[in-house]
């Protein structure tokens, strides 16, 4: 147990210690060697490097060097991260055995490890994470600590801010007070449909009950995306802290949980924290000396997507099935064991404790007109710069994919953008201008989702990707309710004649037809937004469809049924480089010959494309 | 006739060390079946018939809801993984990035398919959405070690040196 003057006292007294993280010309003589602990970099051994820095500064008897475990910096692509403060160092794609050379040259020496800086997508080198230009359209709110904290440990988060929003909403505010701050910010829901926040604190407030409940949906099922994920790696005190916040307001001592099994580290760093929060005496009864109680609970899911629909999700709290339920009434009203439920997003959360410290005047000040505050997204697919970005609501997309993410990699076309994963559409290059925000995607039949943002380069076949995201839906439906379960099993088949070369004109009109009986039958959003990659395809790569289905013919080599591949007899010098890596012997053709495909023979690999130094082969 | 209750098919009289702590763990309430669930998956590699008996009586839920809960959610499985279970990302970022021939790969080397296990019990496939490691796309795991920016050719390494291991 601590008291509120101790917290305070540790507050103060971390703060000063830990001023070299954010002050780069703090006055210390401490060096902190800051290593990325996020999912991407663990991958790639970075509690490795970690390991191997403290062994070497003990060796080399090194004092006032830390070594320092923290959550996603976000350009994951160029990870394992190191950075070094407070200057500011900034090392990309290092190895356990780059710790030795960056001790002895940054720390000893003083000098700065030239081959371990990242290079950036126009050539320059920088030294520093801020002058990549991966982040300098970012505004990192809901990430704010992310990078710079020790998730692990709750007296760094305290040096940051940490819990003072909840010391002043505990103190100072009533709880119409905290729902009109969090009204007027314009916070609105970033789980994907975006409902206005305060309003759903608000209902929920209003129903009367002798127990309420708080619940993080922390169900991240959209593949490809990883935002929530970070986000309870790299700052899980904040999403504690709003939850406890979300309680005061609407009168919930009890909040829970729900997050994917298959994110063991955020999981446990979750775990870690509500640990430390309890023995600090911030979680439990009298909260820093009011009378408010509150205490969370982690639940994990168990890989079903549809539990990230909030109704399903309550079910699989309750352990069982997790199948949507039928709306109204809304979880405000009945949620959790039939009482009123607050279900928000794990990134809905990570702003509130900045709106109330910062006042929903600033918070309202970013974004657009009906779309307040920042995103993040997780930038993945064929883009160079591969990571998590946030962006002020209102960036347009072209901004994200070619000024943060650095365009696309081999010289290829950018040919779409996707978001909103499977209940989302794709953006074709026309709309690469459209800014940000929840109506204008909707507008061009995409939707904001939950943070995924795939880019995809023109090697790839639209048809295969509406296929691949009705596979995702069929395997995922629950099957509750016929239009879903049986409607996207029909639409796959379509797709999957359209792929093999077995379709026709009439199947395009029935899956449209399909799309909108789904969309209008189903109960819950998962089947009403089933539909959306292929009305999406079909509305802006129509030409596409048609050529699978008419001429029989795919531009890209992924239907293989439907692709052919030719050498062009104008550019082939002969040189036989694409006769030697065929893995079928299907190139024919003398030595300084021009070389011909036998087509009964070829598998469409595609490994003489990519062979081939003159470009003459072709599809 | 309550002791005979209890007798399961595997030979063992219900009698397992685990499940007794973990009963002893968990409240009796129908609520806490998916977190037992969870432990039962993570202890055996799957949820054997017996598991379900012991939770089925203990939490006072009947044996076709437990099968139900189940087979609903992917992470649960009913047949023992392999010693080496691979699961490839089929998330879209490593769809994008051609994750689709790591998997056909594997289901050619392997000749099982996705929730399958080889008959010698080493190796079974499994499909994940989505790890986490976009930034390493296409990824797969081997026991839940991450393998980024995967190829073709290093899988063929991965399951040469595992296979060469047992040797």
């Amino acid at each position: 147990m601590k008291t509120l003057e101790e917290i305070h006292k540790i507050r103060e007294e971390k703060r000063k210690e830990l001023d070299l993280r954010v002050n780069t010309k703090a006055d210390t003589r401490e060096k902190h060697i800051l290593v990325c602990h996020g999912t991407g970099c663990t991958s790639s051994k970075s509690p490795e490097i970690l390991e191997n820095f403290r062994k070497i500064l003990k060796e080399k008897n090194i004092e006032n060097v830390r070594v320092i475990m923290t959550g996603c910096f976000g350009l994951c692509a160029k990870g394992p991260i190191v950075i070094i403060r407070p200057e500011d160092t900034f090392y990309s794609n290092v190895t356990p055995e780059d710790c030795e050379e960056i001790i002895q040259t940054h720390i000893v020496e003083g000098k700065i490890v030239e081959r371990l800086l990242c290079k950036d997508i126009d050539g320059t080198i920088v030294n520093r994470l801020d002058d990549l230009n991966f982040y300098k359209k970012q505004k990192r709110i809901a990430l704010k600590n992310c990078g710079v904290i020790n998730p692990e440990c709750i007296d760094e988060y305290i040096a940051f801010d940490g819990y003072r929003a909840l010391e002043r909403v505990l103190r100072e505010m009533t709880p119409e007070e905290v729902i009109e701050t969090i009204k007027a910010s314009g916070l609105r829901g970033r789980g994907g449909a975006g409902f206005p926040t305060g309003k759903k604190w608000e209902i929920t407030k209003g129903y009367q009950a002798d127990q309420k409940y708080v619940v993080c949906n922390a169900d991240e099922g959209d593949p490809g995306a990883f935002m929530d994920r970070s986000i309870l790696e790299g700052d899980p005190h904040s999403v504690l802290e709003s939850m406890m916040i979300a309680g005061y307001a609407i009168g919930a001592i009890k909040g829970f949980i729900y997050v994917r099994a298959e994110y063991p580290i955020a999981v446990k760093r979750f775990q870690k924290a509500i640990d430390q929060a309890r023995e600090y005496g911030i979680l439990g009864k009298n909260i820093f000396g009011t009378n408010f109680e509150f205490d969370v609970e982690v639940r994990l899911g168990a890989g079903a997507f549809v539990c990230g629909e909030e109704t399903a999700l309550l079910e699989s709290i309750e352990g069982k099935r997790g199948q949507p339920r039928v709306k109204p009434p809304y979880p405000a009203e009945s949620g959790l064991w039939g009482k009123p439920t607050l279900i928000n997003n794990v990134e809905t959360f990570a702003n509130i404790t900045r709106i109330i410290l910062n006042g929903a005047e600033w918070y309202s000040s970013i974004g657009t007109e009906t779309s307040k505050g920042t995103k993040v997204f997780a930038l993945g697919g064929n883009v160079n710069n591969i990571g998590l970005v946030e962006v002020p609501m209102g960036t347009t997309l072209r901004e994200i994919v070619f000024d943060i993410g650095g365009g696309i990699p081999n010289g290829r076309q950018f040919k779409a953008a996707q978001t909103g994963g499977p209940s989302g559409g794709c953006i074709p290059v026309e709309h690469l201008d459209t800014p940000i925000d929840y109506e204008s995607l909707k507008t061009i039949g995409s939707m904001m989702g939950s943070g995924g943002l795939i880019v995809m380069d023109d090697t790839k076949c639209m048809v295969c990707l509406a296929k691949f995201y009705l596979e995702f839906t069929v395997s995922e439906s629950c099957g509750k309710c016929t239009p879903c379960r049986i409607g996207t099993k029909r639409m796959l088949e379509i797709l999957e004649k359209l792929c093999n070369g077995e379709g026709s004109e009439f199947d395009i009109y029935r899956l449209e037809k399909l799309a909108v009986n789904i969309q209008k039958a189903s109960i819950c959003g998962l089947g009403q937004s089933a539909p959306n990659p292929v009305s999406s395809t079909l509305k802006y790569f129509r030409e596409e469809f048609r050529q699978h289905a008419i001429e029989k013919e795919c531009k890209t080599l992924e239907c293989k049924a439907l692709s052919k591949i030719t050498i062009d007899p104008e550019k082939c010098k002969g040189c036989g480089l694409c006769q030697k890596h065929c893995p079928v012997n299907a190139i024919e053709g003398e030595a300084r010959e021009k070389r011909v495909i036998n087509q009964d023979k070829c598998i469409k690999c595609g490994t003489c494309l990519t062979n081939c130094p003159f470009h003459a082969i072709g599809n | 006739m309550e002791e005979e209750k209890k007798v399961c098919q595997c030979g063992c009289n219900g009698r397992d060390e685990f499940l007794d702590k973990l009963c002893e763990e968990y409240k009796p309430i129908k609520d806490n079946l998916i977190q037992m669930l969870n432990e039962v998956q993570e202890h055996y590699g799957y949820v054997p018939i017996k598991a379900q008996e012991v939770l089925s009586e203990y939490l006072k839920v009947p044996m076709a809801e437990i099968y139900g809960v189940v087979t609903f959610y992917s992470r649960f499985t009913l047949k023992p993984k392999g010693k080496y279970n691979i699961a490839v990302c089929l998330g879209t970022a490593c769809y994008v990035k051609g994750s689709q021939k790591i998997m056909d790969r594997l289901k050619e080397r392997l000749k099982i398919e996705p929730g399958e296990t080889t008959k010698d019990g080493m190796f079974s496939i499994e499909e994940t959405r989505c790890v986490g490691a976009c930034g390493l796309a296409p990824v797969f795991t081997v026991n839940g070690e991450v393998y980024g920016k995967a190829t073709v050719q290093k899988l063929d390494q991965v399951l040469n040196a595992l296979s060469g291991k047992e040797e």
